[in-house]
């Protein structure tokens, strides 16, 4: 563990010197939205972001990826393998990198998954603290994900006049090591991180009305609650909410095949609990087939059974399942609603 | 993806665990059951065994065409473990192509996987096997494991419900189960036809008959969603205890390595908590039954 200084002119610089070794992912301005996408030059790097419109995750669990290849009449795969480019995924809030660690931990579970192990060995993750809230929609204060904790080689924090950097492994120390930019620092640095969290606390949104510890109560005692059947009314199964979510990570599987008919590919794609067929068998037979029991089984999914099995809430208050929903649901209402009758208010 | 970095050139192809690469089955021996139901005999590269107990499932796979999870049907105990035996209905795009093949052709194979139905648990007691429609299909794995370790076990008694006489399976192994002395069985049609001459009713009405004697005794049941329901609640009132009530569960499944999410129940994961559940681990999960 050790903190540096950064001038805020180097950086560029500093970006510039990860890209000599790294493919860098950065958030960059899309329309009047922010996405993570590959950077040419520092100045493409938009700072200053909402969460963007898919998170991060997509480098470690891509959207769609092969398996396997195979010739069509054959039983075993010819290969198995995944194009990997170094990378640094650049300025990732904190809420992100709580999602990745969500994410490693159904991947790196028993069977755990060679194709995330792979990547995740390729990645570099360099963190930004947001200092300001970003929208209404965000419970990040609440879900304790405002600050960073783990997750993360390198850290950023804004400290107006410079950057404090936070080195967290070996791996941003190799990063960082006689790299002239960064300026030598002890004991000051975490006093100074203090202060400048103590600040943001002030400016930070809480938007929901139960504490942390509270949450996990709530949702035990909800599972029969009114609150699914008003959700559930809304939802239209569109599956936005899944889709743009840090810590979604069911996936269908399916067998591309070649035009010439010899050859193909099985792939698996990010899926949606939230479509009506996702938990259907065979003779027709559908296990969630009201639109209140998906919804209800997305927020349990978050809220209750990975608190169960991980004890880690998969929900990092990014507020992005909100914000792309186009039924108006609104997580924070949601959880609110459910905690204003448990408590009986 | 095409890299535009400076580093485009470190991009790498790099070979990862193949941990979806099915092994090689070879289909041995068919045989149609019945319109819809065909039985198959497979056997892995080699003669290896399959490596599976009673309860577990493997995933079967057609390249171009994809996978399905599908019950293994015979015991690991059986005499020729080289082989292992499933029985398919005909019921969607995979288990049609897995229908069309036939003695000398391939299928693909990952597994066995999924929690087997808990048989040291089971040793020492009375066993009541009730199946419905395809639930045969597990329970004879059970059934022929338990026959052939016969002194591990007490009184043997098998319930077996179908729709029709013609929707049975197995029917040959099953007539020699009724011959044993050591095994009481049963059978029930919900429709019969001319020449039936057994029971007609669901399976619910042959339960009341059996001896049951609650501080020893294990029943499995497995059937269609709807059968559970019903079963369960005549072993109950017969004061069996939960945790001596033994299910399996039918559930989508893409990955069987408790990643993909289909399988869930609540907070379970059915391919790997599962597919075999006592009673008193399911009763409070609202999605189970």
């Amino acid at each position: 563990m050790r903190y540096l200084y950064l001038a805020k002119k180097d950086l560029g610089p500093f970006v510039d010197s990860l890209m000599k070794n790294y493919k860098v992912v950065a958030p960059t301005k899309k329309e009047n939205l922010f996405v993570f996408a590959e950077i040419e030059n520092a100045d493409e790097i938009s700072l200053d972001y909402i969460p963007t419109i898919v998170p991060p995750k997509k480098y470690f669990f891509p959207q769609k990826e092969k398996l396997g290849s195979f010739n069509l009449g054959d039983v075993k795969m010819t290969e198995t393998s995944i194009e990997m480019t170094p990378t640094v995924i650049f300025a990732a809030h904190t809420c992100d990198i709580d999602g990745m660690e969500c994410l490693d931990h159904v991947f790196s579970t028993s069977p755990a998954d060679p194709y995330y192990m792979r990547r995740k060995k390729s990645i570099v993750v360099i963190g930004y603290e947001c200092m300001k809230p970003c929208d209404k929609h965000a419970t990040c204060v609440t879900m304790d994900t405002h600050v960073p904790k783990a997750g993360y080689d390198i850290m950023i924090t804004d400290a107006k006049d410079k950057y404090v950097i936070h080195i967290n492994s070996t791996k941003g120390d190799e990063i960082i090591k006689g790299n002239k930019l960064f300026k030598e620092v002890d004991g000051e640095a975490k006093a100074l991180l203090k202060e400048l969290r103590e600040e943001k606390k002030k400016n930070f949104n809480v938007n929901l009305t139960a504490k942390f510890r509270e949450l996990e109560g709530i949702f035990e005692k909800s599972y029969k609650s009114k609150v699914w059947e008003d959700v559930g009314k809304r939802c239209v199964s569109c599956g936005n909410c899944t889709a743009v979510c840090p810590t979604c990570y069911c996936f269908d599987m399916y067998d591309k095949v070649d035009l010439d008919l010899t050859k193909g590919t099985r792939e698996r794609m990010w899926d949606s609990c939230q479509l009506e067929e996702f938990a259907e068998v065979a003779g027709g037979e559908n296990f969630r087939e009201e639109r209140s029991s998906r919804q209800r089984h997305r927020y349990y999914r978050k809220f209750d059974y990975p608190v169960k099995k991980f004890n880690k809430f998969f929900c990092t208050g990014c507020g992005r399942c909100t914000r792309s929903c186009v039924a108006d649901i609104k997580l924070s209402e949601t959880v609110n609603d459910l905690t204003k009758e448990c408590k009986g208010e | 993806m095409e890299s535009k970095c400076k580093c485009g050139s470190k991009t790498s192809q790099v070979a990862v665990d193949p941990l979806y690469s099915p092994m090689e089955g070879t289909i041995v021996r068919t045989k149609m059951m019945t319109e819809n139901e065909k039985f198959f005999e497979i056997k892995l590269e080699g003669g290896k065994p399959l490596g599976h107990m009673p309860g577990q499932f493997a995933q079967f796979s057609i390249f171009g065409i994809g996978e399905a999870p599908i019950s293994i049907s015979s015991s690991p105990t059986k005499k020729d473990n080289s082989t292992f035996e499933i029985c398919v209905r005909k019921a969607g795009t995979f288990t049609g192509a897995l229908h069309k093949l036939g003695e000398g052709d391939k299928v693909g194979v990952r597994g066995p996987f999924g929690k087997p139905f808990p048989v040291d648990e089971m040793k020492g007691n009375d066993l009541i096997f009730v199946a419905g429609g395809l639930g045969i299909v597990p329970l004879r794995s059970l059934i022929n494991f338990v026959i052939d370790r016969r002194r591990d076990f007490g009184a043997i008694t098998v319930l077996l419900g179908c729709k029709a006489p013609k929707d049975r399976l197995f029917t040959n192994e099953i007539a020699a189960w009724e011959k044993m002395t050591d095994i009481s069985y049963a059978c029930t049609v919900d429709r019969a036809d001319p020449e039936w001459k057994g029971n007609v009713g669901v399976i619910t009405t042959l339960i009341p008959g059996v001896d049951i004697d609650i501080n020893r005794t294990y029943a499995v049941v497995v059937g269609p969603p709807i059968m559970y329901r019903f079963v369960i609640a005549e072993l109950l009132k017969k004061d069996l205890p939960e945790k001596q009530i033994v299910i399996s569960l039918e559930r989508r499944m893409k990955c069987g390595l408790g990643k993909c999410g289909h399988c869930q129940i609540n907070g379970k994961y059915v391919c790997q908590d599962g597919p075999t559940f006592t009673y008193d681990e399911v009763k409070g999960l609202e999605e189970a039954l």
